[in-house]
């Protein structure tokens, strides 16, 4: 995958877009446009959280990730399943016969995710216990949780958990013990995501708080979902693959993370739009005595994620059914401490919302935008392709879209022409 | 109105506990979009959520009127509300005359006052009972 510095995994078909605009009202941080008949993602502001893919008809909006042939580039290839993957198919009750099945797809080994999990929510506890941090600290797994809150909420920011994902984690893990184990030079070997996300796609190409990912590809779980399920129907679980436990396993599902923690003082929130309700109350101070916030952009957990088979509710009950045969979690207390896992660089506030390039042009922007909105119908309709009446009004003052974009303006217009017209003939 | 001066005007419901703050939000959003920097943003809109509440706890709404400028933020909150008795034991912290049933949603722990003093650079409250409070919270943008 080509290095781009705005890289989304979100993208268009261009193809199938039919220029309606489900996915231009569903976006959270009004990132998409209909232009010349076709959405436009402004790449600056999308957070990768999926509402489109999930919201469009015509399955016009895609995740780009990486195919899963790619792994035959490498000698050695390693796959690393999100758990969230353990809750897709019905016929498999048994972690044992998913992995078993992924070996058949072509991995030499597998390190699940939920160890990475596991070592995280140690470190949390350790870290929740430092004096100096702000609190409540906010969970750093969901990729599009911490791109919203830099984009958004910068007075959150150093309130993020500065600790790496439970999947770079992993990443490292494995590559270091595969080099040790076979001898071959790093580059020899692969380390693959199987991603229920299309944010991790892009959190892989340009890493949060990290100065590079640790793999080599993100494969989604949609992708292998159909060759997986017919292997796992003609398999038995004769060989102890897994490493699971019962914390690991419930970071699929919303509140999870929280739970390992074993926190009172906490908030699970998922679903993008409750992430921001939260997130503003935090913001404003509205809510205190809090330790810890998670949040994840899909509803239900990384079960509701874009790139998912199974229903996130089903999904979700499957994985708790799962996890009691599992005990909790094999990491001593104590062992991993937060210094183990802490990320490169800091998360910084990337200010995008900006009207202009200084606040005196910004200023001049934002009145256009008032006079021009006053004009509006304020209906919000987004037939003209932008989200709302403001939204809009803020396009025309920036110079991006024009009055007569908008239907009823363009209307009003008609019937003037039409009279005038008509008195003419008179 | 000059041009430097760009102006936002809102009413505010004084029977609606729930949408309190919605005006504060939004002037948050505005700041945001004028690349005003995440501190000064703060400064603001928790000062003004905290006299926003005061308007719809204490005095049945009323109207803010913001100016922002590229040198400070002005935000003058005026109610018809019955006014404060006395307004330096209203500042003082944990003094407070909302009723029972705001307290028991959260509300009225007496740090209304005290909060915007303590986030605003520069606050001046005028109250005349029986006739209303205006409250003018005044945030610097550092040159």
């Amino acid at each position: 995958m080509e290095k781009d510095k705005y890289f989304h995994s979100v993208s268009l078909d261009r193809d199938e877009c039919k220029g309606c605009t489900n996915c231009v009202k569903k976006c959270p941080t009004e990132a998409i446009r209909i232009r010349n008949g076709k959405a436009k993602i402004i790449k600056e502001r999308c957070i990768d959280c999926g509402e489109c893919i999930r919201t469009c008809p015509y399955h016009a909006k895609k995740a780009v990730t990486d195919n899963y042939k790619k792994i035959f580039d490498y000698t050695y290839k390693i796959a690393l399943p999100a758990p969230t993957l353990y809750g897709q198919f019905s016929t498999a009750k048994d972690i044992n016969i998913i992995l078993k099945a992924l070996k058949l797809l072509g991995f030499d080994e597998i390190y699940e995710v939920l160890t990475g999990a596991d070592m995280v929510s140690e470190a949390t506890k350790e870290y929740l216990k430092r004096a100096g941090i702000k609190k409540p600290v906010i969970n750093s797994a969901c990729p599009a949780v911490v791109r919203l809150i830099q984009i958004r909420f910068p007075n959150l920011v150093d309130h993020i958990l500065p600790l790496m994902s439970p999947v770079e984690c992993v990443a490292r893990e494995a590559r270091k013990s595969a080099v040790e184990k076979t001898g071959l030079p790093e580059d020899k070997i692969g380390v693959f995501f199987i991603s229920p996300c299309a944010a991790k796609m892009t959190s892989y190409i340009n890493p949060l708080g990290l100065e590079k990912s640790e793999l080599d590809g993100v494969i989604s779980i949609s992708d292998i979902y159909g060759e997986c399920a017919s292997f796992i129907s003609k398999l038995e679980a004769d060989e102890d693959l897994t490493k699971a436990t019962a914390s690991g396993l419930s970071w699929a599902i919303s509140g999870g993370e929280t739970k390992s923690l074993n926190i009172e003082k906490s908030i699970s929130v998922s679903g993008i739009r409750n992430v921001i309700n939260v997130l503003e109350e935090l913001d404003d101070e509205r809510i205190d005595d809090i330790d810890f916030v998670e949040c994840l952009a899909c509803t239900g957990g990384c079960v509701g994620g874009a790139l998912t088979v199974e229903n996130p509710f089903v999904a979700s009950a499957r994985i708790s059914q799962i996890a009691k045969n599992y005990d909790i979690s094999y990491i001593e207390k104590g062992s991993i401490i937060p210094e183990d896992l802490m990320l490169e660089k800091e998360i910084e506030y990337i200010p995008v919302m900006n009207l202009g390039k200084t606040m005196k042009e910004s200023m001049e922007i934002m009145a256009k935008t008032q006079q021009i909105y006053e004009t509006m119908p304020r209906l919000d309709c987004g037939s003209c392709g932008a989200p709302s009446c403001n939204a809009l009004s803020e396009d025309i003052a920036r110079g991006f879209a024009k009055e007569l974009d908008c239907v009823f303006k363009f209307k009003e217009k008609l019937n003037f022409l039409i009279n005038e017209m008509n008195q003419l003939d008179d | 109105m000059t041009d430097e001066i760009l102006s936002l005007n809102y009413q505010v419901n004084g029977s609606d506990l729930q949408s309190a703050g919605v005006a504060s939000s939004d002037v948050k959003k505005v700041l945001r979009k004028l690349g005003v920097s995440p501190e000064i943003i703060r400064k603001v809109a928790i000062s003004m959520y905290e006299a926003e509440i005061n308007m719809v706890i204490h005095a049945n709404g009323g109207t803010i009127d913001v100016s922002i400028s590229p040198e400070q933020i002005k935000v003058v909150l005026a109610d018809n509300g019955p006014g404060i008795a006395n307004i330096d034991l209203a500042m003082k912290e944990g003094y407070s005359t909302a009723p029972q049933t705001i307290r028991e949603m959260g509300f009225g722990a007496g740090m209304g006052l005290p909060n915007i003093k303590k986030y605003a650079d520069i606050m001046n409250i005028t109250s005349e009972l029986g006739k209303g409070t205006t409250v003018e919270i005044i945030v610097n943008i550092p040159q």
